[in-house]
């Protein structure tokens, strides 16, 4: 039994599969990981391995007025998405499980919608309304479109959490004379602040990570990173953006990792 | 709400009807609830979408027209859009479903700790910016890149290839992109197939590759099915990679949309296009909706 897998094949024979999935596997991960060491490079075109090591694209980096104002306009962007799509899609999450009306599927569905709607027409839409509005080019604006695109994150962690609780522990807090805000805030907040935590940074990095939308709406001096690092990608390869890339994976691997530890036990 | 029911039938007449006054009043407080969400997305998608719908039947003079949707089926330029589009989706949906159903595979079978290390390498670059990942690719792929070196100096190219700025460049940076899509849904699928099966068939004399084909494989179809249309409608309407690592030779759906806005300004064009795309998406969704629920799809992001 010990060389068997569970499917009566050696692992010897079928080695093959091992290898095959391990060369995907490096497929998968290669090009994040190799874009970091690269960002430490002291040459003007990317090498690999660098022959010579230096801080001179983070410099330029951190140095230029422009990457400097578009990261902040990312973060601020990201951070107030995060607080504007997490009450309001979690408030959606409670409603929806515990209404159960008929036409709860309904709002779901409608809710999903910016997952599923081409977010090319999304971006051309918003374009167009913005612009009746007055809101392109704003920072209010981006926010709405970013927590928009993060609601359907928020719905589904929250409401994936909302299915592990038993919600009658809220309904005795209720029966002993809390009020359902009370109740909520005490009882159930409390026991499902790991999906809301994890809905949240999904959230965040959604809107972090947003290229299509912030390229039609954002702009000026409210230009986001990833609009900058499109338009520069565009003309040339420019080694800064090894070093932003390499920020924003940590960034990433942190949310990853947060989520992994507030997730623990789930499939958040 | 159960309790209610089953209180209901031993009360008089006035408490039913209080109690069902109660349910009301707590449907209306439970859907207010949702009513913030469904008003913004109400705004920024369904008011904007309906809008371009509206726009898409006008010509840039703002005469009603069906030019828009006449001009995809005779305009040689709209023709061989909607061709590269269809070409680098089946390319990228089939060498997904090549490489990720294996690996989908075999991480079903691993042990939980084994299967959380390899679900890292799938999961890590999900959430990973797209941007950054494209760059990567460009980086990695471009004359003097790591790729043409390596192939150089293992003797197997004299020359560097071209490996970006083309149909190549866009179709391996896309498979990246997307393969997390169709692994994700497929090994959720695979996870839940029951093992016994398996070990009652090579009881019954089957031998693994028959147990797997004649099993496992039909029972894990609803995943590849999810994750096949998953990556294929995010093909369609894929724009930053193709823009990047197109070179402009590789002019795709959402990039014909971006310069019929942003080149041409013509708003009925691109609003045309982007409802087409909108259907085709939409009813590719929804035969998977019924399928295998959109929730559980996205639940791995």
């Amino acid at each position: 039994m010990g060389v068997a897998t569970e499917t009566q094949i050696t692992h010897a024979r079928r080695l093959w599969l091992y290898v095959y999935c391990g060369l995907v596997m490096f497929f998968l991960i290669a090009p994040s990981l190799i874009v970091i060491p690269m960002s430490f490079s002291d040459a003007a075109y990317l090498e690999f391995p660098p022959r010579e090591w230096s801080l001179r694209w983070y410099e330029n980096y951190f140095g230029s007025i422009e990457w400097r104002d578009a990261t902040v306009v990312s973060l601020k962007v990201a951070v107030m998405t995060c607080l504007v799509a997490t009450p309001i899609g979690t408030a959606a999450a409670y409603g929806l499980h515990v209404a159960g009306f008929r036409i709860a599927p309904t709002i779901q569905t409608v809710l999903l919608m910016p997952l599923m709607v081409p977010i090319i027409l999304i971006g051309i839409g918003v374009f167009y309304l913005y612009a009746r509005l007055g809101l392109n080019y704003s920072i209010t604006g981006l926010v709405l479109a970013h927590t928009v695109l993060a609601i359907p994150f928020v719905v589904i962690t929250v409401g994936s959490g909302l299915k592990t609780y038993d919600m009658n522990q809220e309904r005795v807090a209720r029966s002993l004379g809390a009020s359902r805000l009370r109740a909520f805030l005490t009882i159930t907040l409390p026991q499902i602040r790991f999906s809301v935590i994890a809905g949240s940074l999904f959230a965040f990095i959604t809107s972090l990570d947003e290229v299509i939308v912030a390229l039609f709406v954002s702009g000026g001096e409210n230009a986001t990173l990833t609009r900058r690092m499109f338009n520069a990608l565009r003309d040339q390869i420019d080694p800064t953006i090894a070093a932003i890339s390499t920020c924003l994976i940590i960034v990433s691997v942190l949310m990853l990792v947060a989520v992994q530890v507030f997730g623990r036990g789930r499939n958040a | 709400m159960s309790a209610i029911v089953e209180a209901r039938a031993s009360i008089p007449r006035e408490n039913a009807r209080g109690l069902e006054a109660d349910a009301r009043r707590e449907r209306i407080s439970m859907f207010s609830l949702c009513t913030p969400s469904l008003l913004v997305v109400a705004l920024i998608v369904f008011l904007p979408v309906g809008w371009l719908f509206w726009l898409s039947f006008f010509d840039p003079a703002g005469q009603p027209t069906l030019e828009n949707y006449a001009r995809m089926f005779d305009s040689r330029a709209y023709i061989k859009t909607f061709t590269m589009t269809f070409k680098v989706s089946f390319m990228v949906t089939g060498v997904c479903v090549l490489i990720g159903y294996p690996l989908a595979y075999l991480i079903s079978q691993l042990p939980a700790r084994a299967a959380g290390v390899c679900m890292v390498f799938v999961i890590l670059p999900f959430w990973t910016s797209l941007l950054v990942r494209t760059y990567a690719w460009l980086v990695l792929l471009q004359r003097k890149g790591i790729i043409n070196g390596w192939l150089i100096d293992l003797g197997i190219i004299d020359e560097p290839l071209r490996l970006v700025h083309n149909f190549t460049g866009t179709v391996i940076g896309m498979i990246h992109i997307l393969l997390p899509f169709l692994v994700l849904p497929l090994y959720a699928a695979m996870k839940s197939i029951d093992r016994d099966y398996l070990k009652a068939a090579s009881n019954l004399g089957a031998s693994p590759v028959r147990a797997f084909w004649q099993i496992f494989f039909p029972l894990s179809l609803p995943g590849l099915f999810a994750g096949v249309v998953l990556v294929f409608v995010l093909c369609l309407g894929f724009y930053v990679t193709p823009a990047l690592l197109g070179g402009g030779k590789v002019h795709m759906w959402a990039m014909r949309i971006e310069s019929s806005v942003n080149l041409y300004a013509n708003w009925g064009a691109a609003s045309a296009l982007g409802v087409v795309l909108l259907v085709v998406t939409l009813v590719l969704l929804w035969g998977l909706n019924r399928l295998f629920g959109l929730d559980r799809v996205y639940s791995g992001r």
